[in-house]
């Protein structure tokens, strides 16, 4: 049995009694006297009992007695096969069945929409109202009403001539079409030629020496080695130094380098393979060389009995394995070759003798020299009489050393080059001239330029470009020639200084040079691009150049043979005319031969004239000076 | 009017001229040696052009007008003379 306690901790909920059961579930035969206080009130958490079903002791405890009993059928629905009769039997089939979401399948279809290709047709609008585009017969009377328009033909009239204007224009030239194509645009180089000065190098010493030598140094050209001498003769002071420098171009305040030398330098070069090494002439014929990681001691000197009896005025390396041959020249007339690691002696002598005897007392005095490492075999003197001498390194004998020697000029030749592009002309400055002359042609030179007032000191070929050298002079101004552009004028004059120039050298670019004075003030200068830029065909130009006027003295020195023969023949053919008295009559043959002889003899006539004429020129000139 | 015919035919022969158009202020070609649907097209297309340009060289200074427009292209150039009431288009190939 069953108590039923409800506490009103539970709540509001319970708040009739009527509805209370009465009787226990389990045996209905007892009934459970609700006794119950009810409150309908929740009062705080205290247990309160609320309901209470009594039920008297004895009335408690009957056991349940559970017996056994046998199975009892209470229902049995046996099957019934005539109710088969209301179904029919199925196919057995299979049904799948699973255990997802239900979906369902659908179809929509859209709206077709309706697309059309179309095209539009410009149709002439304006038309007035009253007039219907299509009708042609209308069109037409409007057309022809408008025609009749004053306003319409007046208008027509100026428009058309305007229009046909026009159209001539277009006719006239044809603007699609190229012309100037073949053309190429000539640049102009507007700039004029120009030379700047970048810095000033002067002598540090009281007494001021001449820069006779300049030389740069062969990696990049940062440094110049100057030489610094007095030629003047016996204008040596005491106080004079003998110092040679090398200046760093940058600093024009302090040279870099001093060289001390036992008698001065006349001339000093950079070894080309080796930029330590410095190889130098002196004044009293001795040749040093040095090298600058060991200091301004000359590392070695020649022995004074084997060296040069006058000053050494150059000395130039050569082409060798070993990189350590020079030689030098000097005006008593020697031409030494020289091994550097032995100065003790000289490696070979030439004696510059025009008759190719070794006479010393015969020999010219050499002033420059000239050796081009394209052709090692070959090398050139410039003498102090006037004459290049080309020699001829590898001959055995003394005498076929001197190949042959070319005149035409008045006084010492101070500068002595080949053209970097064209090794077969080589430039001679001498006395107030400056000559290009041709290899083939020993009479004289190819090209000149016009007699100066003032004496030229030195002079050098552009290294860039074929047609253009520079010159210097004694009154102090340096020439840029441009032979391709102008032949009578140089191209650019410049001013260097008041005093005389010197010496000449410029940098491997062409693009700057340096020229040396009398007073020891070396001058750095810059020169304009168009100066320094090879320009277009120059090559092809100057080559016809060169061609065309060794060409002309060729001719003219066949010319000159010819009439040397002529006149030699003549000569000895009138000591036979005049035992040839009375001839008679003369045949065609002979009258032919007369008839020459005579045009010859005028011919010669009017050159001579002509050579005194010049000759009387050159004197004027020199007498002016 | 005679004389208009004689100018119009005139520009015609002109070497390279391929074409001439006559066109009124509202865009009706009044005479034209093309056929319809090519002079309709540019006398449509030049009316609107012209008029533009106009308007350009007034804005920049108005007491300037338009008295010739030349458009070169690739093919030929086409001239306009621009007038108060009418225009005159021609087509020329210069490069014959």
């Amino acid at each position: 049995h069953v108590y039923l306690l409800l506490s009103k901790c539970v709540g509001l909920l319970y708040s009739s009694a009527s509805s209370l059961p009465s009787r226990c579930f389990r045996c209905k035969d007892i009934d459970v006297l609700p006794t119950l206080k009810l409150s309908c009130f929740p009062t705080a958490l205290t247990m309160e009992i609320v309901y209470v079903y009594t039920k008297k002791r004895n009335e408690f405890g009957r056991q349940c007695n559970f017996s056994d009993r046998s199975a009892e059928l209470h229902v049995d629905i046996l099957p019934d096969p005539s109710l088969a009769v209301n179904f029919i039997e199925r196919d057995p089939c299979d049904v799948p069945i699973q255990c997802t979401q239900e979906m369902s399948e659908h179809e929509v279809n859209t709206e077709r929409f309706e697309s059309d290709t179309r095209g539009i047709n410009h149709v002439e609008g304006g038309w007035p109202k009253d007039v219907n585009p299509h009708e042609m017969e209308q069109t037409i009377r409007f057309r022809k009403k408008v025609e009749k328009d004053e306003n319409y033909i007046s208008t027509v009239m100026q428009l058309g001539n305007n229009m046909e204007h026009c159209i001539k224009q277009n006719n006239a030239i044809d603007i699609y079409r190229e012309y100037f194509e073949e053309e190429e645009v000539v640049e102009e180089s507007e700039v004029q030629p120009s030379a700047k000065t970048i810095n000033v190098f002067r002598d540090p010493n009281e007494v001021k020496r001449t820069a006779s030598s300049l030389s740069w140094h062969p990696d990049g050209s940062r440094k110049l080695a100057v030489a610094y001498s007095s030629l003047e003769f016996q204008k040596v002071s005491k106080d004079m130094s003998l110092n040679s420098y090398i200046w760093d171009i940058e600093n024009p305040n302090k040279p870099e380098m001093t060289l001390k030398p036992v008698s001065p330098l006349v001339c000093l070069e950079y070894n080309p393979k080796d930029c330590h090494i410095l190889v130098g002439g002196s004044y009293n014929g001795q040749i040093a060389y040095w090298d600058t990681r060991k200091g301004s001691q000359p590392v070695e000197m020649s022995t004074i009995e084997h060296s040069h009896r006058d000053p050494v005025y150059r000395v130039i390396w050569l082409q060798s394995k070993t990189g350590t041959d020079t030689f030098s020249a000097s005006t008593d007339g020697q031409v030494l070759w020289w091994d550097i690691r032995k100065m003790s002696e000289p490696t070979e002598r030439l004696i510059l003798d025009p008759n190719k005897k070794g006479n010393l007392d015969n020999a010219l005095g050499a002033i420059s020299l000239e050796f081009e490492t394209t052709m090692p075999t070959k090398f050139m003197v410039g003498t102090e009489q006037g004459l290049v001498v080309s020699c001829n390194r590898k001959a055995k004998t003394p005498a076929e050393k001197i190949v042959c020697m070319y005149s035409g000029h008045h006084g010492p030749i101070y500068a002595l080059q080949r053209n970097p592009f064209f090794p077969k002309n080589f430039l001679t400055v001498a006395d107030w001239t400056a000559r290009i002359w041709s290899e083939d042609i020993k009479e004289s030179s190819i090209m000149w330029t016009k007699y100066h007032t003032a004496y030229l000191s030195d002079g050098s070929w552009s290294p860039v470009r074929p047609s253009v050298f520079f010159t210097i002079k004694m009154d102090g101004t340096l020439d840029v020639w441009d032979f391709l552009f102008k032949q009578n004028d140089p191209t650019l004059s410049v001013k260097v200084c008041d005093e005389a120039l010197n010496s000449l050298r410029v940098q491997d670019n062409g693009h700057f040079l340096a020229c040396g004075s009398q007073l020891g003030t070396v001058t750095l200068l810059e020169i304009s691009s168009g100066l320094c830029t090879l320009q277009k065909n120059e090559k092809a130009l100057a080559t016809a150049m060169f061609e065309r006027e060794t060409k002309r003295e060729k001719i003219l020195e066949a010319r000159h043979r010819e009439m040397r023969l002529k006149e030699r023949s003549r000569s000895e053919q009138s000591k036979e005319e005049d035992t040839k008295e009375g001839d008679g009559e003369e045949s065609p043959e002979e009258l032919i031969t007369r008839i020459e002889k005579d045009f010859y003899e005028i011919v010669e006539a009017e050159l001579k004239k002509r050579d005194k004429g010049e000759e009387k020129k050159v004197a004027d000139a020199i007498k002016s000076d | 009017q005679a004389e208009v015919e004689e100018t119009l035919k005139r520009i015609q022969t002109h070497k390279g001229v391929i074409g001439t158009i006559v066109v009124n202020a509202e865009g009706i070609p009044i005479r034209t040696t093309l056929d319809n649907s090519t002079t309709v097209q540019y006398a449509g297309l030049l009316h609107q052009l012209t008029m533009k340009a106009r308007s350009t060289v007034r804005d920049i200074d108005p007491q300037n007008d338009l008295t010739f427009l030349r458009i070169r292209s690739k093919k030929h150039e086409i001239m306009v003379a621009p007038d108060k009431e009418y225009m005159l288009i021609v087509i020329q190939n210069p490069s014959e």
